[in-house]
């Protein structure tokens, strides 16, 4: 079975099964708001695609990716509020910015009237940031908890520097009330079909990119600089490097996710970018599986699905379950769920072997090299030293 | 088996190859200082390539210490020149890639990963991106090579994490030797062997140390006596006596630092 889910033919029947699912299935048994619902947790699947990359794979606990995100999301929300303005509104100046400011559209939100500059942006503004910052902290050996912190900080800095500029981002309101995507009318259910289906195509594409990254030589160095930062070092490779291209591929990711979630869900505030909501992301990684290519993907949408059904039924109630569930999966559950079979795979070749000593009476001698790897050592799967506890 | 990348016909001697221009290690008033106590005292220390030096001396005596200034892991002062280029004062990667590889007291390999993957990514810091984003379609021929030579073929796909002790260290020395350094900087390659081990593992630098740069810190005296072509004493952060093994030992400052901490050197 194991075998089969990693081969060739076990990838392409996995996607074929996905792209039916996701792309013909859903659309036709769903209605237009439950499928607008799937498409936002589409949206934090590819966020988790990104962090499982990073965090998985290259032991950055980032618990900053709301930044990231509010940025791909903001950038295409600026793009849309200035394409509606001019559509509809003649002026070409946002309805809110003369409801509160001075009526003129400031200069840096100019460049994201253009849709191939706004295309371009929701990624490399993401991924540009990521570099800057990740080259200043991990050339600095920032790692573990202090990165983890720092990163944390800056969600919580993004979203009051948000709130604070209500003349031009709309402060805690956030923006919204969009009529226009790129000229599709946001009210056709049959536009707002294609853009879950762009949203779908993109995860597609996002978890075609990291099972490349993860099965490359790049991704077997990765999984080193992980386990051992300084070792690497002495084999002529800066750790710095390969994290920083990791962290800005992971801010990228997150930035798409950003801009797609404009769209479909029809509003960003700094509620959607801050701490909270950084950390949200980083939930449903952890339980699926974080150094798996499916498990954050399919932990994100778990998550999602059971806050909005939960969290519509026992409102207060949800916070704390989300919490448990964390602290659990942490403390139990390394390698989230997508580490179950493996270990229950363990556990019964273990009570087999038991079994079979007691029947024969002997403590066959098996000396030489043990036959199994302690506690599921696989490269795939594996449970990862904690970040946290370094 | 004909080794045509990594090894070459000859033995090391002492003094290293005997003609010719050759590769060496040349270090000069190497000091280092931990918050005022002098770890390594203006140490002086010529290494050839050919020559498999032994690092002896008591514990305390600054050994590991030496390693970790020429690698770049600790902050020193002096000069450590390898092979006309002064390598002291740069970064620990970039050292590494100048030809200098180390192995650690604690064998420290990837343990997630396969034995056949630690090797390639040892083998693979001159890789450019387009090939890092690829997949590893084949076995480099170094990489192959170098996996007989450890004796580590027949483990190709095994995760490190569950290699012996000893198969670990070998990894290791694998790794440095597709590494492509010519300065070998071995901390107590043989620790925890068993004598079979031990003796795989002498025989092993013999192969690899004649063409090499080659330093071994090393505890066990029949050790050093079977396999070293020449000996560094060092104690309490100074050099104390140089040159063969017969020569060091009837050395009498030798002998006193020996005998005044009585178990050590393997004795």
């Amino acid at each position: 079975m194991r075998e089969f889910v990693a081969s060739r033919w076990g990838v392409r029947a996995g996607s074929v099964l996905a792209v039916v699912l996701l792309l013909v299935v859903a659309p036709s048994m769903l209605s237009v708001f439950s499928l607008g619902l799937l498409g936002k947790f589409i949206c934090f699947a590819i966020v988790a695609v990104g962090i499982g990359l990073a965090w998985g794979r290259g032991g950055m606990l980032t618990l900053g990716q709301g930044v990231f995100f509010g940025l791909g999301a903001y950038i295409m929300a600026m793009h849309m509020k200035l394409a509606d303005a001019s559509l509809f509104g003649g002026t070409g100046v946002p309805d809110f910015m003369s409801l509160y400011g001075s009526g003129d559209v400031p200069g840096w939100w100019e460049p994201f009237r253009s849709p191939a500059v706004t295309l371009l942006a929701v990624a490399l503004v993401p991924g540009l940031v990521a570099l800057l910052l990740g080259l200043a902290v991990f050339k600095r050996r920032v790692k573990g908890a202090y990165f983890a912190i720092l990163s944390q900080a800056l969600a919580a800095a993004f979203a009051v520097l948000l709130i604070g500029q209500q003349a031009t981002t709309g402060g805690s309101n956030g923006l919204s009330g969009f009529r226009s995507f790129f000229g599709f009318d946001l009210q056709d259910p049959a536009n707002k079909v294609m853009l879950y289906s762009i949203a779908v195509i993109v995860l597609l594409m996002m978890m075609a990119a990291a099972r490349q990254l993860m099965h490359s030589r790049f991704g077997e160095l990765l999984v080193a600089v992980r386990d051992q930062e300084e070792r690497v070092r002495f084999l002529g490779y800066d750790p710095a490097t390969v994290k920083t291209v990791v962290y800005v591929l992971a801010a990228a990711m997150a930035g798409i996710a950003g801009a797609l979630f404009v769209p479909i869900v029809g509003i960003v505030s700094p509620a959607d970018v801050g701490v909270v909501p950084s950390i949200a992301f980083l939930i449903g990684v952890a339980i699926g599986g974080r150094a798996t290519l499916l498990g954050p993907v399919l932990g994100a949408l778990g998550v999602a699905v059971a806050q909005t059904s939960l969290a519509s039924s026992f409102p207060s109630f949800w916070v704390y379950f989300q919490g448990l569930l964390f602290v659990l999966v942490i403390g139990f559950l390394p390698g989230g769920v997508a580490s179950v079979p493996r270990a229950l795979a363990n556990l019964l070749k273990q009570g087999a072997r038991t079994e079979a000593d007691r029947s024969t009476g002997a403590f066959s001698a098996k000396s030489g090299v043990p036959q199994r790897a302690p506690d599921g050592l696989d490269v795939s799967t594996g449970p990862i030293r904690e970040e946290a506890s370094r | 088996m004909r080794s045509p990348f990594l090894l070459s016909p000859d033995e090391p001697k002492a003094g290293g190859l005997p003609a010719g221009q050759h590769h060496y290690l040349k270090i000069r008033n190497l000091s280092v200082v931990f918050d005022g106590f002098v770890a390594v005292d203006k140490v002086n220390l010529d290494v050839s390539q050919g020559d498999l030096r032994f690092l002896i001396g008591p514990n305390g005596a600054g050994k590991t210490t030496v390693i970790d200034a020429i690698t770049g892991l600790v902050p020193a002062s002096g000069s450590v020149n390898h092979t006309g280029t002064e390598i002291l004062g740069r970064k620990v990667h970039q050292i590494a890639r100048l030809g200098v590889g180390r192995t650690f007291q604690t064998a420290s390999v990837f343990e997630n990963l396969s034995v056949l993957q630690n090797l390639d990514i040892a083998a693979g810091s001159g890789r450019r991106a387009l090939e890092l984003l690829r997949r590893r379609r084949k076995t480099e021929p170094a990489v192959e090579e170098a996996m007989e030579l450890v004796g580590l073929g027949h483990l190709a796909e095994k995760q490190a994490g569950v290699l012996s002790h000893g198969q670990k260290q070998w990894l290791e020395i694998g790794m440095l030797l597709v590494q492509n350094s010519d300065l070998l900087l071995l901390d107590e390659p043989i620790a925890g062997m068993s004598q079979d081990e031990r003796i795989e593992t002498g025989q092993l630098l013999r192969k690899i140390g004649a063409s090499r740069i080659t330093l071994v810190i090393e505890h066990d005296m029949d050790f050093v006596r079977e396999f070293a072509t020449s000996v560094t004493v060092l104690a309490a952060g100074k050099v104390l006596s140089e040159g063969s093994v017969a020569e060091v030992q009837a050395d009498r400052r030798v002998q006193e630092v020996y005998l005044g901490s009585a178990k050590e050197g393997g004795e």
